[in-house]
């Protein structure tokens, strides 16, 4: 390819093209004018306008967790840079791959406290996997590649490019560079797997049990974990982001274990011998007390990152790379010392996870109660889409009733902020990845303290005429927190009651969409009915649910997992 | 099972690195070791035989984590090329002292010769006061220290632990061994 005469702007507008980049979500302002002004002549990329930059790197995570490619946001300097930082911060606890792009005040100026500059690659070093500040725009092609690069391969995360003004205006001959060299970034190549000793513990496992993570999607591994799993025949629990990389509704799977996990699934995890972890990262939501966790049990650890083995639990073998290629070695391996030396008998393991999973089954009981049970809301949605839904979630209870009773089956399916607990994250990440997958149906499941704080962008789903549904389980209070202060601050409910604000349908009417409220559990059904029948643009959907109900079963923090608190009631 | 939280490894590391020479590179290491509770014990930082990379030797205090995690950690960030702990057996490990002694030209001979037994240069002398400059390993410079105190230590200066490993061993990236 010929280099061709452009300016920094429009190199970059080229670069994007050439990455195959299809959304951009951003606000523009005065030190990134000289960018969305190149950005007017693309005919490949298309711009969403979003109302907060944060909602920008969530609706770009929300794309990239939806479709597997890397989300793409953009920021002016200042205060702009600064509105991407949360959603930056979650891309790089949940793994997400992800490019955001700032612009800064001219080079000259930078270190002067200009008008809107703020050191953005100091403040989101710590939560990008790594971040550029372009100063030479003869090095914006190459970094351009660098960043895409990083950003989606080993273990995904966001990365953040910062192009000063003058450098968007400098020309440059333009050429996109088709490889990358970067010395010190190179996916991990470790010492030989150890298959065989892995394998080796597999067959000798009277208790085995399958620990599927956040990996599973960002490796694009689902068909090799089913065989695994289907040939181990061992229960399978998953974490919040495993939820999908194994069918919810398949006999093996247990679904979540941890915190809010099913009391069967934590028996199972705590009484195991075994433990395959599959692309996760033992965080303490999953683990409870780490000192009593699972204190049985050997661990077969594969992760793409080395410096997630032996972090917090050591493994027995660590197995280190990506699980697309490792885990059918796995696999096959496993086959070969079953077929050698005969399966285990785990029968009486798998009897034992039957009988507590009967004993200790997520219970709630709606028949006789007034008032709508979030519960029941989650599990008619996804009666509705047959579970087929792409479901996009906030933070807090809804998150977790959510968590507990859809039962995912598909791959990238469930889109959460999981890492850094993100409230806000449903309206965002459902729009991204309504555009990323625009033929599934998407809906979020979402409270009323965490839509409030980004429902500014209705507008940007009105605008785009996306179809997405948000259902938000209403109990006008900051559920989760207020949770806490039942169990463990005594009923001292400081600042976490919610007064009945905004009105809901108000809300929608005026920013032009559909508003539905249920109020009982008899207007329940023909408000979704209502819901679903509508293809014109988005729905919010008020359901009031039970102000009181809670999340259970709960692990205390700090508490062992299998040391689990549970309604006496039901 | 063995837990990591139970099996504090302790003490001091050295860990040497080879990073990109690019702006900003000494606060990402700087800003992991903080933001993971690693103890900084002394860092320095300088050229290498390529002006593209410099080498770093970080000796880090370790109470409750592996140094396997540190080094793990510091290997993903981009700039750091290539990164190890330096085995203690096979270490040269040497550190630079400047200290300032107040004390009358009657003693400066006495000083002289203590300086002498410790290889060390006095490299400058006033009326006085004199500075003796000595390096070696950080043994070696306690004690000079302790025998310095007697005299009148009016300041003193001492620069972080730079080490390289006995033998053939290097740390390069793979195209470059």
């Amino acid at each position: 390819m010929a280099k061709q005469k452009m300016t920094g702007a429009q190199a970059l507008v080229r670069c994007l093209e050439a990455e195959g980049v299809e959304y951009i979500f951003g606000v523009p302002g005065g030190a990134i004018l000289p960018i969305y002004d190149a950005l007017f002549d693309s005919k490949l990329i298309k711009h969403v306008l979003v109302r907060h930059e944060q909602v920008g790197a969530h609706a770009a995570e929300g794309f990239a967790h939806a479709t597997g490619k890397v989300g793409v946001c953009f920021g002016t300097s200042g205060p702009g840079a600064t509105n991407l930082v949360t959603g930056i911060a979650d891309a790089y606890m949940d793994s997400v791959p992800m490019v955001a792009i700032t612009g800064n005040v001219p080079s000259t100026l930078i270190g002067t406290d200009a008008f809107q500059e703020a050191d953005i690659t100091g403040i989101t070093m710590p939560i990008t996997k790594h971040n550029w500040l372009v100063t030479d725009v003869a090095e914006l092609p190459r970094v351009i590649k660098e960043a895409f690069y990083v950003a989606r391969t080993g273990r995904p995360g966001p990365v953040l490019v910062d192009i000063p003004k003058d450098i968007q205006n400098a020309e440059l001959d333009f050429e996109y560079p088709d490889s990358v060299n970067i010395p010190g970034y190179h996916p991990p190549v470790g010492e030989e797997p150890r298959l065989r000793d892995a394998a080796q513990l597999l067959r000798s496992a009277s208790r085995p049990v399958v620990y599927l993570g956040g990996g599973v999607r960002t490796s694009n591994a689902y068909k090799e974990v089913f065989e695994f799993c289907e040939l181990l025949n061992a229960p399978v629990v998953t974490t919040v982001h495993g939820k999908g990389s194994f069918p919810e509704t398949h006999p093996l799977c247990l679904g979540m274990f941890g915190m809010h996990g099913g009391r069967y699934s934590n028996y199972t995890v705590q009484g195991s011998d075994l433990i395959v972890a599959l692309g996760a990262r033992f965080d303490d939501r999953v683990t409870g007390k780490l000192s009593t966790f699972a204190p049985e049990a050997k661990v077969i650890h594969l992760d793409v990152d080395p410096a997630e083995i032996s972090k917090l639990v050591t493994a027995t073998v660590p197995l280190v790379g990506d699980m697309r290629a490792l885990l059918p070695m796995l696999t096959e391996e496993t086959k070969k010392a079953f077929a050698q030396h005969g399966r285990p008998d785990i029968s009486v393991w798998k009897k034992r996870v039957e009988e507590w999973r009967e004993k200790h089954p997520l219970r709630y009981k709606q028949e006789g109660q007034p008032h709508i049970l979030p519960q029941w809301a989650v599990e008619k949605i996804w009666e509705k889409t047959q579970g087929k839904a792409v479901v996009t979630t906030g933070v807090g209870e809804h998150q977790m009733f959510a968590a507990q009773y859809w039962k995912t089956s598909y791959p990238r399916q469930f889109i959460t902020s999981g890492g850094l607990g993100t409230m806000g994250f449903c309206l965002p990440a459902a729009i991204g990845a309504k555009l990323g997958r625009p033929d599934a149906e998407v809906i979020g499941i979402d409270g009323d303290g965490s839509f409030q704080m980004t429902l500014q962008d209705l507008a940007t789903a009105v605008d785009l005429k996306l179809p997405i549904k948000i259902f938000i389980l209403n109990n006008l209070f900051l559920g989760m927190v207020r949770q806490w202060q039942e169990l463990f601050y005594d009923n001292r409910f400081s600042e976490t009651p919610l007064s009945d604000l905004p009105d809901l349908v108000k809300l929608a009417d005026a920013y032009g969409c559909l508003g539905l409220r249920a109020r009982t559990p008899d207007e329940l059904d023909g408000v979704l009915d209502r819901a679903f029948a509508h293809k014109d643009g988005p729905v919010i959907v008020d359901i009031r649910v039970r102000r009181q109900e809670k999340v259970y079963p709960m692990v205390p923090a700090g508490a062992p997992l299998n040391d689990m608190i549970d309604d006496e009631e039901r | 099972m063995e837990r990591t939280e139970t099996r504090p490894t302790g003490g001091t590391h050295t860990i040497s690195l080879l990073v990109e020479n690019k702006p900003g590179v000494l606060h990402r290491i700087a800003g992991l070791f903080s933001r993971r509770g690693y103890n900084i014990a002394s860092l320095t930082v300088g050229p290498t035989e390529r002006p593209e990379y410099s080498r770093m030797t970080i000796v880090v205090r370790l109470s409750s984590k592996p140094v396997e995690q540190v080094v793990r950690q510091v290997q993903k960030l981009v700039p750091v090329v290539e990164v190890r702990e330096l085995s203690p057996q096979d270490l040269i490990e040497r550190e630079l002292l400047l200290v300032k002694i107040r004390t009358p030209e009657k003693n400066h001979a006495e000083l002289r010769a203590l300086a002498e037994t410790y290889e060390a240069n006095i490299v400058d002398v006033s009326p006085d006061a004199l500075i003796i400059e000595a390096s070696g390993n950080a043994g070696k410079l306690d004690a000079l220290e302790e025998r310095l105190a007697a005299y009148g230590i009016q300041e003193l200066c001492r620069s972080g632990r730079i080490a390289l490993e006995r033998g053939f061993k290097t740390l390069a990236p793979p195209n470059l061994k």
